[in-house]
């Protein structure tokens, strides 16, 4: 990997870090960060960081992280830079998940993972039988498409959900569509992170594979891979992160999307490489994304998952004018 | 060799089945040329090699013979893809036999080792390094974590060579014209470095030169001792090159043969259905094919 690349994904890394723990209703200085780490200074000024600020810049690191490792899996395995959880409905699945628990007024934190999983899986599923009945369960095309179809479909659930719901807990099913890492805690980062970094790791082992599968189905299987066994070990490793992304912050879209393209323009052209680099500027796309979200109109915040699609999509266009310009 | 007995697959809902009861052989050391209308079965054989689809009936089998085999090979051994496969079997063993079942990660690996494929068609999703892909060529070879070895750094720079695309592996792939990028995939094929080689169409967007470099490249790795299955439209040039050509028709073998055998004015004329001369290159000494203008029925 270029290391040129590497360092500046440690520094932009870095940069979210601080950003994080220093931005917020009551803004600290970097010094008084580092103090407040050390265990020194003002106990509120602790209690800030290690209560509550420290647990969001942990989820975000590791949400920004999965959802940028899960978008590159996936585009590596579909074969197409449109390809990502939210775009192929696997996050729409799991909010899904997550919001019909909330209207059943079941609101268990350990209960409320488990449901996301259960609809980002249901998601998986969907997709795969709308790909088979339209005859190309391992065309990548025709994933797409059905994603978006069962992302479309997500929406629409979610929307009859809300409609339908008791007053009270429209709020909460609310925060699963609008992505927030405001209620953080521990345990949280603990159960996202977790689920990130074994998937992560996962994925990484396969990168050879992936970059293989790249480069088509007939060429990876004169590579001696097995090309749809492959993608649906990557897909379904891919779409579990994604989950326990939307599970521990709701729906973000665009990250996993724009990082892993952005990533490629900067020269990372392996698979795995290209993962790693994606998930440290995942991570810190989400945790800068957050403290803009505090810091615009504090003390209130605005939903992340608006900020990075304010992010994303200039970025987005850019992209393809450039595609275009080739 | 490449052993193709009695293969007949059928795609779900065609009419007619791609290939019906296909037998022929491609021997080591010799330029097997598979030649054809379009749609007569020709792609759908490496198809098959590759695993994408399976037969209805018959065999290929993938022997290490010939070349000498994997080292340590046994002659006489068979890893199988279909009923009756042995359990137990080795990936090192002399011969692999693909038939109506898959075949299992460890053997397609073995598989690979052996069998280098340029698809027809190839598309990657996202621009690599020249030498990167090329370099792509060597996974059935490593696993995991596991980067290159010098075997690896000795195969890419000696694929690059002999496919004449080292002036150009620092380049990305998305900057290639046609032919570069042909020459890229068959670079990436060598640096696999089985005994048997299968191109689909590999001098489809080449220039008259470049060409005739591939062929004589083709015809080098040959008398090299490797098995080489070249799937062609280029029929006059397959006519001076191969040393054994099949001509299908709808899935059938019409003829099968040297080139003597096969380029045969009545033959061709009746496979292609087009008004046709075969005459002989006065430069070469090869049968030569001379479609003729406005008699067509088409």
């Amino acid at each position: 990997m270029n290391s040129r690349v590497a360092l500046l994904t440690a520094l932009l890394v870095a940069v979210a870090i601080v950003s994080g723990l220093a931005v917020g209703a009551v803004p600290l200085s970097p010094g008084t960060v580092i103090d407040g780490l050390r265990g020194q200074g003002d106990p509120v000024v602790r209690a800030i960081l290690w209560d509550l600020r420290l647990p969001r810049v942990a989820l975000g690191l590791a949400v920004g992280a999965g959802l940028a490792v899960s978008g590159g899996a996936m585009q590596a395995t579909l074969r197409n830079p449109l390809a990502e959880p939210y775009l192929l409905g696997v996050s729409g699945g799991a909010a899904v998940g997550a919001v019909l628990a909330t209207v059943a007024g079941v609101l268990a934190p350990t209960v409320m993972p488990l449901a996301a999983f259960l609809g980002a899986m249901g998601a998986v599923a969907l997709v795969l039988a709308v790909a088979r009945a339209a005859g190309g369960a391992s065309d990548p095309r025709i994933l797409v498409m059905a994603g978006v179809i069962v992302g479309a479909f997500c929406t629409a659930a979610i929307m009859v959900a809300l409609a339908t719901a008791p007053e009270g807990t429209v709020r909460g099913a609310l925060w699963w569509m609008m992505g927030s890492l405001a209620d953080a805690t521990w345990s949280d980062v603990r159960w996202v992170g977790g689920y990130v970094a074994l998937g992560g790791a996962l994925l990484l082992w396969w990168g050879r594979d992936l970059d293989v599968l790249a480069l088509g189905e007939e060429p990876a299987a004169a590579l001696g891979l097995d090309v749809d066994r492959v993608t649906w070990r990557v897909f379904l490793v891919a779409a579990l992160i994604a989950a326990a992304t939307v599970s521990g912050a709701g729906l973000i879209g665009f990250v996993g999307l724009v990082v892993p393209s952005l990533v490629r323009t900067l020269g990372v052209t392996r698979v795995r490489q290209a993962l790693a680099v994606s998930a440290g500027v995942g991570g810190a796309l989400v945790v800068l994304g957050d403290a803009v979200a505090r810091r615009i109109v504090t003390p209130a915040e605005l939903p992340l998952g608006a900020v990075t699609a304010l992010l994303g999509v200039p970025f987005f266009v850019w992209r393809l004018r450039a595609a275009a310009a080739r | 060799m490449i052993e193709v007995d009695g293969l007949s697959v059928r795609y779900p809902r065609a009419a007619r089945p791609a290939l019906d009861g296909v037998s022929f052989t491609a021997r080591a050391g010799a330029l097997t040329a598979v030649v054809g209308p379009n749609g007569s079965g020709k792609s759908t054989i490496v198809r098959t090699l590759l695993g994408r689809v399976r037969p209805s009936a018959g065999t290929i089998r993938v022997g290490g013979v010939g070349a000498g085999g994997e080292p340590g090979g046994e002659p006489g051994r068979e890893l199988r893809g279909g009923p009756g496969s042995e359990p137990g079997g080795q990936a090192g063993a002399s011969s692999i036999v693909l038939g109506d079942a898959p075949l299992d990660p460890v053997r397609r690996r073995a598989l690979a080792r052996r069998l280098a494929v340029v698809p027809q068609r190839e598309e990657p999703a996202f621009a690599l390094p020249v030498r990167d892909f090329i370099a792509l060529g060597r996974h059935p070879h490593g696993r995991g974590f596991g980067g290159e070895t010098a075997a690896d750094r000795e195969a890419i720079a000696s694929a690059a060579e002999r496919a004449a695309v080292t002036p150009f592996l620092a380049r990305s792939t998305a900057e290639l014209s046609g032919g570069e990028w042909q020459r890229v995939r068959v670079a990436r094929a060598l640096a696999q470095g089985g005994e048997v080689l299968v191109l689909d169409e590999p001098t489809t967007f080449l220039d008259v030169a470049h060409e005739m470099a591939a062929f004589e490249l083709f015809d080098a790795l040959a008398r090299e001792g490797r098995t080489v299955l070249l799937v062609s439209h280029q029929l006059n040039l397959v006519a001076r090159f191969a040393d054994h050509i099949v001509l299908l028709q709808q899935g059938r073998v019409a003829a099968d043969g040297s080139a003597d055998e096969v380029m045969r004015g009545e033959v061709l004329e009746s496979v292609y259905d087009w008004p046709l001369v075969v005459s002989r290159d006065p430069a070469v000494g090869a049968p030569v094919l001379v479609p003729l203008r406005g008699r067509g029925k088409r």
